[in-house]
């Protein structure tokens, strides 16, 4: 019982990592960036060929993942994203699935279609006792990891003179910017941090969920559930929805396991019905 | 006078031209290939395109006294792009025969269009029981769920396990892997507690493992389309089911030889059945799989080339049995009954259902030459499909 | 789309209405393909079905400005719809025609989009974005998890379609598929012109430009949302029954996410807002798909990409709103001379 508790917190704090990049761009530059998933899968990607092909250690690819996913968004940023931003929400959504598109060629030409498999460092494999429960080790790095970035990022918004800056700037940008804040600055470091984050997800996952050219767009609707449940406006929002979800699911699957798949479309769209202004706000106001 | 009889050479040459261009013109009969090249599916289109393009280099492509030409086309797994490749093939190119079909949902799709136009159509991978009773034209040279799981199954029974719990894809042929699994291991005094059933696009297991790990049965029977199956592995081991005194058994799917490397030593001693492994001792096979690794760098044969090396032989079989008739109907009979020797080892057609009779292995993952390799240690032999009546 | 600043509204109305040569060249074009492409009978069919289908999107996005994601539910349902009276109304005369199967389609998918059409109503682009691609997610998983009903993820086989009207059975050539498709397409597109000139086209513009303002003006704007996207859903089952009654079968891919993705990709391809867009859009889109996947058969997905994001960057109104742009250069180079 415990067991999968812990396993769908693990999971839950997965889709987070993978996801809260995403809720941040949403929420700061109101822009629907549905190829966030080919950043996470540009980390996974990179871990996979540092250990497989190099035989890097696993620690190495994750400070790595990160800083290849932030630079390639930074560069994606600058030279595409930019000219998006005050277009419709409709070329915002087909220009990223054309990203997408091509993400998962480049992938496929690269690496080829097979999934790619991540074999862990023995101190990683393993499982260990914690109050009766019997937990993967591997599961409760991931946790560690994605709670210390959680805590991180609380901080980093709530209390540094960037956080109240950024802040500023998605509450009302032109304002910000009178008051001499650099939005556009503020924009590219943020949208290079949400794909770093998305491509550190990505190489916390590639153990778990494998990873072949198709990952964009097999996540993409787990990413959009996390954001519609969690809303955009904080970092919290997103982190309750991505364990509500992980736990739902991975309950759901143990304990009605022949209806376990509809669990997270069925909480989404509640979740939509019921509580749909909570949700969007920030995008409805413009 | 010079002019005129330049003239008359010209015209008696084209002459002499005409009459010998049948000769030189061989007829050329065209397969058409419906193989998977792009989305989730695309390593096992590669297989079979490779085992198909292996056997035609090795075998030439001169059959009968007509030139065999393989038209390859790409259905992106997409149903009914299956469907329209297919009717293009027969109706544009005029093809003898189509093969390929990576899923069940693909070669079913393409039921009607062959049973009309009266064309073959070789399966060689999708492995649903019911496929070659939707229409007279299937024939198999792959394999079925049923008749891969049912060995497995005896061999648990056998080997002291009681109870078992079965872990499946949620589609056609994971549903008959499981219920020929049930059917055989209840048959044998054992007991399955619970079929459990993963949805085809989830790579996340855990969950399903966790129930099957509570359930604490001596046997987990799994079953997975080859290219999920390095994920679910990996999942197994992570959740230490084998330290829990669990067997962990399954159809080769989920030991694919092209993944298997991929995988790790921790799949090391996992027992499957299935008909194909790399490693089969068979100077065929030997051969197959060099000039295999020779012609795609980086690929391993798995059961999927194999496919589609024996799905081209039986054309070629039955293309000379004919004499080189490529009528749909005389085709399909050339091939009923057929025996052959494939790198797999033994295997024919069965005149009545058109479907694969052949050897199934129990292997187990060992290191061979610093690699993983399913070295087979028992086999049933000519085992046929236990869901057809 | 835009009005060339007409000296009447009357005369503009009116000239909405009117049938232009080139479409009367289009619709031509497209039955004489039948003889011009004789072995590509089938992918013709096809590209109807799409652009039909690719038409109903452009009812709630270029014609309502309602961003959805999730047409292919609504083409799924009337996919499987079709398929379940072809397979069960087979023998049974008046059961099994396919007319009457397209019509229960059309009715079964409106249904749907009735139903979930008061979602699409609140909130913002992106809550439209989520919920239409929410609903089609939950058709879909419905469609892989009740076999029963829909054969699972193995689809619905044994679907034998009779002949139309009982007169014209489907044949290997697909000829009769052929006409047919472009029969019942050019029907509903006819459908579809009327009612976007209409004054209840012309209301959905006002909305589509200013909801509020429409609403003050006592335009009754939900009302006619609902009644655009119930329409629009009704057509896009019409389009999946085309699919099923044509190939025999249904399978869960119909209901797919890239159904949905590429169908609206076909639409922004040909330009949205045009009507003519959507159709334009699938033949381009085909013809592409099949000359780039002669080329690349692996890799033509990151081409698709490539246009997508320069048609994104570059070009407005897609096919169709690059000729208007380029008459309008002509004409503009005519009177100054």
């Amino acid at each position: 019982m415990l067991t999968i508790l812990f396993d769908g917190v693990a999971y839950g704090m997965l889709l987070f990592v993978l996801a809260v990049g995403l809720c941040v761009t949403l929420g700061l530059m109101n822009f629907i960036n549905l190829a966030h998933g080919a950043f996470a899968m540009a980390g996974g990607y990179l871990t996979v060929v540092m250990m497989n092909r190099m035989g890097l250690s696993f620690y190495w690819c994750l400070p790595a993942a990160f800083l290849f996913s932030a630079v390639l968004g930074v560069v994606l940023e600058r030279a595409l994203y930019r000219r998006l931003y005050d277009k419709t929400h409709l070329d915002q959504v087909l220009f990223s699935i054309g990203l997408i598109f091509m993400a998962m060629a480049t992938v496929d030409y690269a690496m080829g279609a097979s999934p790619q498999i991540v074999n862990l460092p023995p101190s990683l494999n393993g499982r260990i006792e914690i109050l009766g429960a019997n937990v993967g080790v591997y599961r409760l790095f991931v946790i560690a990891i994605c709670g210390l970035l959680t805590i991180g990022l609380q901080f980093v918004i709530a209390k540094t003179r960037f956080g109240s800056r950024l802040r500023a700037s998605v509450d009302d940008g032109r304002v910000a910017r009178g008051l001499g804040i650099d939005v556009t600055g503020i924009f590219a470091l943020t949208f290079a941090v949400g794909s770093g984050l998305a491509g550190l997800g990505g190489a916390l996952g590639a153990p778990i969920l494998s990873m072949d050219p198709s990952f964009p767009l097999k996540y993409m609707i787990f990413f959009l559930i996390v954001i519609s449940i969690g809303g955009t406006t904080t970092i919290t929002g997103p982190f309750f929805a991505s364990i509500l979800l992980g736990v739902a699911d991975v309950a759901g699957k143990y304990f009605v396991p022949a209806i376990g798949g509809f669990i997270i479309y069925t909480i989404m769209v509640a979740v939509l019905i019921f509580r749909p202004q909570g949700l969007f706000t920030r995008s409805a106001k413009r | 006078m010079i002019f005129k009889s330049i003239l008359a050479g010209a015209v008696g040459l084209a002459a002499g031209l005409q009459f010998t261009a049948p000769a030189l013109s061989q007829e050329t009969v065209k397969v058409g290939l419906i193989a998977t090249l792009t989305g989730p599916q695309a390593a096992s289109g590669r297989q079979k395109v490779a085992g198909a393009r292996l056997y035609m280099q090795l075998n030439g492509n001169m059959v009968a006294g007509k030139k065999i030409e393989l038209i390859v086309k790409d259905d992106t797994g997409v149903a009914d792009v299956t469907r329209r490749h297919a009717q293009e093939l027969i109706v544009n190119d005029k093809v003898a025969a189509i093969a390929g079909f990576s899923l069940t949902p693909l070669a079913l799709a393409v039921a009607p269009v062959i049973t009309q136009s009266k064309t073959p159509a070789i399966i060689m991978t999708a492995g649903t029981s019911v496929i070659t009773e939707r229409s007279p034209y299937f024939v198999r040279v792959s394999f079925t769920l049923p008749q891969q799981s049912v060995p497995i199954a005896e061999w648990a029974a056998k080997n002291g396990a009681k109870t078992a719990v079965s872990l499946v894809s949620d589609y056609g042929p994971g549903i008959d892997a499981q219920n020929a699994f049930k059917m055989r291991f209840e048959e044998q005094g054992g007991k399955v507690l619970e079929q459990l059933k993963a949805p085809l696009a989830n790579p996340e297991f855990s969950p399903f493992l966790q129930r099957a790990k509570d359930l604490k049965p001596d046997a987990l029977f799994l079953f997975v389309p080859a290219p999920t199956a390095g994920a679910l592995m990996k999942q197994v081991i992570d959740r230490g089911l084998t330290e829990a005194n669990i067997k962990v058994i399954g159809t080769g799917d989920i030991t694919d030889d092209d993944q298997l490397n991929g995988i790790g030593d921790s799949v090391l001693g996992l027992i499957t059945s299935h008909f194909y492994s790399a490693a089969h001792g068979s100077a065929l096979n030997q051969k197959f799989v060099a000039e295999f690794k020779k012609a795609n760098p980086g690929m391993r044969p798995n059961f999927i080339g194999v496919g589609g090396w024996d799905g081209m032989h039986a054309f070629y079989e039955a293309l000379k049995k004919t004499s080189g008739d490529t009528d749909g109907t005389k085709l399909v009979d050339a091939m009923k009954g057929a025996t052959w020797e494939s790198p797999r080892g033994m295997m024919t057609i069965d005149p009545e259902t058109r479907d694969v009779i052949q050897d199934v292995y129990i292997r187990k993952v060992e290191k061979k030459d610093g690699e993983l390799y399913n070295i087979e240690f028992d086999v049933v032999k000519q085992v046929k499909d236990p869901m057809h009546k | 789309m835009i009005p060339e600043s007409p000296n009447k509204p009357a005369g503009w109305l009116l000239g909405r209405t009117r049938w232009r040569w080139y479409e009367l060249a289009f619709w031509a074009a497209a039955a004489s393909s039948f003889f011009i492409f004789p072995s590509k009978l089938m992918l013709i069919s096809e590209i109807f079905i799409l652009g039909l289908l690719a038409v109903s999107i452009d009812l709630t996005l270029g014609f309502a400005g309602l961003v959805t994601l999730g047409q292919g539910a609504f083409f799924g349902v009337g996919a499987y719809a079709a398929g379940l009276m072809a397979q069960y109304g087979a023998g049974t005369a008046p059961f099994a025609d396919p007319l009457l199967g397209l019509l229960v389609a059309g009715f079964v998918a409106g249904a749907l989009g009735f139903v979930t059409s008061f979602l699409v109503l609140r909130g913002s682009d992106l809550t439209r974005l989520m919920v239409t691609l929410g609903v089609a997610l939950i058709v879909e998983e419905i469609v892989t998890q009740a076999k029963d009903i829909t054969g699972g993820s193995d689809g619905l086989q044994g679907v034998m379609s009779s002949p139309v009207l009982g007169v014209w059975s489907f044949d290997l050539y697909g000829k009769t598929a052929f006409w047919y498709a472009l029969i019942v397409t050019f029907v509903c597109f006819w459908f579809c012109r009327r009612l976007v000139n209409s004054s209840f086209g012309l209301s959905l513009l006002a909305i589509k430009g200013n909801p509020l303002r429409a609403r003050a003006i006592g335009m009754p704007v939900n009302t006619r949302l609902v009644a655009i996207y119930t329409i629009a859903a009704a057509i896009s089952g019409m389009s999946g029954g085309l699919l099923t009654q044509t190939t025999q079968f249904a399978s869960p891919d119909m209901v797919a996410f890239h159904r949905s993705a590429d169908a609206l990709l076909i639409l922004v391809f040909g330009g949205s807002g045009f009507l003519y867009g959507g159709l334009v859009g699938a033949v381009a889109f085909r013809v592409m798909q099949d000359f780039i996947g002669n080329i690349t058969p692996q890799y033509w997905l990151f081409w698709v990409g490539l246009v997508l994001v320069l048609l994104v960057l570059f070009v407005r109104g897609g096919i169709i709103g690059m000729l208007i742009a380029l008459r309008e250069r002509l004409l503009r180079k005519g009177e100054g001379s």
